[in-house]
């Protein structure tokens, strides 16, 4: 049986086929996803999905779990309203590069911040897929977009690095050549409770690779693993034998308070009950 | 049994709030509104609700969204400023058919203009200011005691059309502090469950009306989006029919309901030859500058519109109908003036007391204007 239709019952099926490129990261990452929810032992009923607006961010629409498909860039801000909401839900996060470090990088580094437990799978392709290959604050110095003829003449973000710094519990980088790696990631995000942050390094042959010389997603792929440096390797090599290099690995991984506990502490100090989930449905509070 | 309480405006509408069942609050510092938030902030979690000092207003937006899908009423509360950042998250929940309430305390504006001064000049940004075609509900207070009142009626409406509601208050009732009474057996709106069938569609089709809403975690498995739906959920972005017919039915859901929803209280407009019309602060020096007219036996009456949006036109057309003018009176240069032109202007002259700078028009200035416009 193949990957998929193993994970077939996770599927909304009369939603398919979905809209993403032949040769996109983004189906490798569904089942690399959905591998991990099984190997955490989760109850795929109790996630509920929240995303912006890109193709990564079109992720939870094909999957049958309740989805909040929302603004650009804004994801974090829905789910933080819902994980306060209702904090037994397990509330997961499709982002992309652009949506989550561009429009929506003061929520990303405030959620963080929060270190509020959601689970955030970050699909980094380095590009906007969805509006036809724009250049993200993730594009590689030199890189080639539709806005950028000349050359990309900004310096990337380092997403995971960014995201330890701003205070998350989980971050970690892997790439779509690694997925037992990256599987094994999602699930201690999944497992840790506080903000974990899943960077994937991913080929959008479509606009990345037609726009940088790279036609296939397998041409993309020989390349992310040819420049891919494991952090305790990058740990040792300077910043010029870095440069263009994906340092995949974890990035933080530590025990620390979480947002939505802490706020239903004070709500037990000061009312003697739990948060009220399910509220709106109720006239006697 | 009812009890007495003398508090600010800003706190009314936080009392209100948790009166009317809000355990969730987000939002953003902004003068003249602070206090809702700050309010909130130390009587949430005496309720079981949750606070959250977010990091901008678009945040605060999108924070709400969430709370009430994760089954909890959910508001916030701004001005001018941050009305403007919030925009793009109060179209997405027209477009979701979320219920949220928000509190836009307005002060003098473009830009920061005048933080501690009222005015009333975010009118036609709570009917237009995201982008797209909706029907927005919006009430206007014009007491510490409406403000009280509006917030839970807000929260009911909200929850009743599934739909955004919009409190628009302004800095002079924020700031105010008069006393209210507070009954002992409040209405309030409960969100209905749906039932749990086969053919359950989260954003049918249905007549006149409002499909009940499930949360998430109730195992419905729903797929909300901004994208235009089906009645499923789904995206369908290109087929006219499904744009149209979720555009109206979110339309008209509000719009064939106007009887219910829109409130407008009146005196001495039978035999009026002029009438002023306003909402908000600006009633009380209306109803002032009326009381004065009368006693100086001229044919003067008010009109206060509780509800802004939906526009009252019916109401308004009857109530006026013997007179020959209409002054509106309001704090900006002239916004519900040409909704009230545009429902009038045939057959009544329509005349603006637009006023800017942020104090209140006081009775003695309407006079003046009544005395030009011929109030004999
Ligand atoms: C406020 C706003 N600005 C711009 C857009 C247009 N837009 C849609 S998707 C997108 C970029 C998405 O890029 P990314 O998050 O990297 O997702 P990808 O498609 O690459 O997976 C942009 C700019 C929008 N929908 N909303
Ligand atoms: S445009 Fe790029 S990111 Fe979007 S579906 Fe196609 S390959 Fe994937
Ligand atoms: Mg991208």
């Amino acid at each position: 049986m193949s990957e998929k239709n193993r994970f077939l019952p996770y599927l909304r099926e009369d939603r398919l086929p979905h809209i993403f490129c032949p040769g996109c990261g983004n189906g490798a990452i569904i089942n690399a996803f959905l591998a991990a929810m099984e190997k955490a032992e989760m109850d795929f009923d109790n996630i509920a999905m929240v995303s912006g607006i890109g193709c990564s961010s079109r992720i939870p629409g094909y999957l049958k779990c309740d989805s909040l498909h929302t603004t650009h860039g804004r994801a974090l801000s829905f789910a933080t309203g819902l994980k306060t909401a209702n904090k037994d839900l397990d509330v997961v996060v499709f982002t992309g590069d652009g949506d989550a470090a561009s429009i929506g990088g003061n929520h990303l580094i405030h959620a963080a911040r929060r270190n509020i437990n959601l689970t955030v799978i970050c699909i980094n392709n380095n590009i906007y897929g969805m509006t036809g290959g724009q250049i993200s604050p993730t594009s590689p110095k030199g890189s080639f977009g539709t806005t950028a003829p000349y050359g990309n003449l900004d310096s990337p973000f380092k997403l995971a690095e960014l995201v330890a710094a701003a205070g998350a519990s989980y971050s970690a980088r892997w790439t779509t050549v690694q997925i037992e790696n990256l599987v094994l990631s999602i699930k201690a995000g999944l497992k840790n409770k506080g903000f974990s942050f899943i960077e994937v390094a991913t080929q959008c042959p479509t606009y990345f690779g037609r726009k940088n010389k790279l036609k296939t997603a397998t041409a993309m792929a020989a390349v992310m693993k040819a420049n891919t440096v494991f952090k305790s390797a990058a740990d040792r090599m300077s910043a010029r034998e870095l440069e263009g290099k994906i340092v995949v690995g974890e990035f933080a991984n530590i025990q620390k308070d979480e947002f939505t506990e802490n706020l239903e502490r004070i709500s037990v100090e000061k009312s003697g009950k739990k948060t009220l989930i399910n509220s709106a449905y109720s006239t006697e509070l | 049994m009812a009890e007495e309480f003398f508090i600010q405006g800003n706190e009314a509408c936080a009392k209100g709030a948790i009166a009317a069942g809000c355990r969730f609050f987000a939002g953003y510092p902004i003068t003249p509104s602070t206090e809702v938030a700050e309010t909130l902030a130390r009587e949430l979690p005496k309720v079981g609700g949750s606070f959250v000092q977010m990091e901008d207003e678009i945040a605060s937006a999108g924070a709400i969204i969430g709370g009430s899908w994760g089954g909890t009423k959910s508001m916030t509360a701004t001005s001018g400023p941050g009305i403007s950042l919030m925009q793009e998250n109060i179209g997405y929940a027209f477009m979701t058919e979320t219920p949220i309430v928000i509190v836009d305390v307005q002060r003098g504006s473009p830009s920061t203009a005048q933080p501690t001064m009222a005015s009333q000049s975010d009118m036609m940004q709570a009917r237009w200011g995201s982008h797209g075609d909706y029907e927005p509900i919006a009430l206007s207070p014009s007491s510490v005691q409406e403000f009280f009142d509006f917030t839970i009626k807000a929260f009911n409406l909200a929850e009743e059309y599934r739909c955004p509601v919009l409190v628009m208050a302004d800095e002079v009732i924020g700031h105010m502090r008069e006393k209210i009474v507070v009954d002992d057996n409040i209405e309030v709106v409960a969100r209905k469950k749906p039932e749990k069938t086969d053919d359950y569609l989260p954003f049918e089709n249905i007549e006149n009306g409002t499909t009940p809403m499930p949360a998430f975690g109730d195992g419905f498995n729903i797929h909300v989006t901004g994208l235009t739906h089906d009645e499923r959920g789904y995206p369908d972005t290109n087929t006219p029919e499904t744009h149209h017919n979720l555009i109206k039915r979110i339309c008209d859901k509000v719009l064939n309901n106007k009887d219910k929803i829109c409130s407008v209280k009146s005196e001495g407009c039978d035999d009026a030859d002029i009438i002023i019309v306003s909402y908000g602060a600006p009633v009380r020096s209306a109803v002032e500058a009326a009381n004065r007219a009368r006693a100086n036996n001229q044919k003067v009456g008010y009109v206060k519109i509780d509800t802004p949006w939906p526009f009252p036109d019916e109401q308004l057309k009857e109530i006026t109908k013997n007179a020959s003018d209409v002054l509106v009176v309001e704090m900006n240069l002239g916004q519900m003036y040409y909704e009230v032109d545009r429902v009038l202007g045939k057959d009544t002259n329509v005349h603006l007391m637009g006023m800017i700078g942020g104090l209140l028009p006081t009775p003695d200035e309407i006079l003046d204007e009544i005395n030009k416009i011929g109030g004999n």
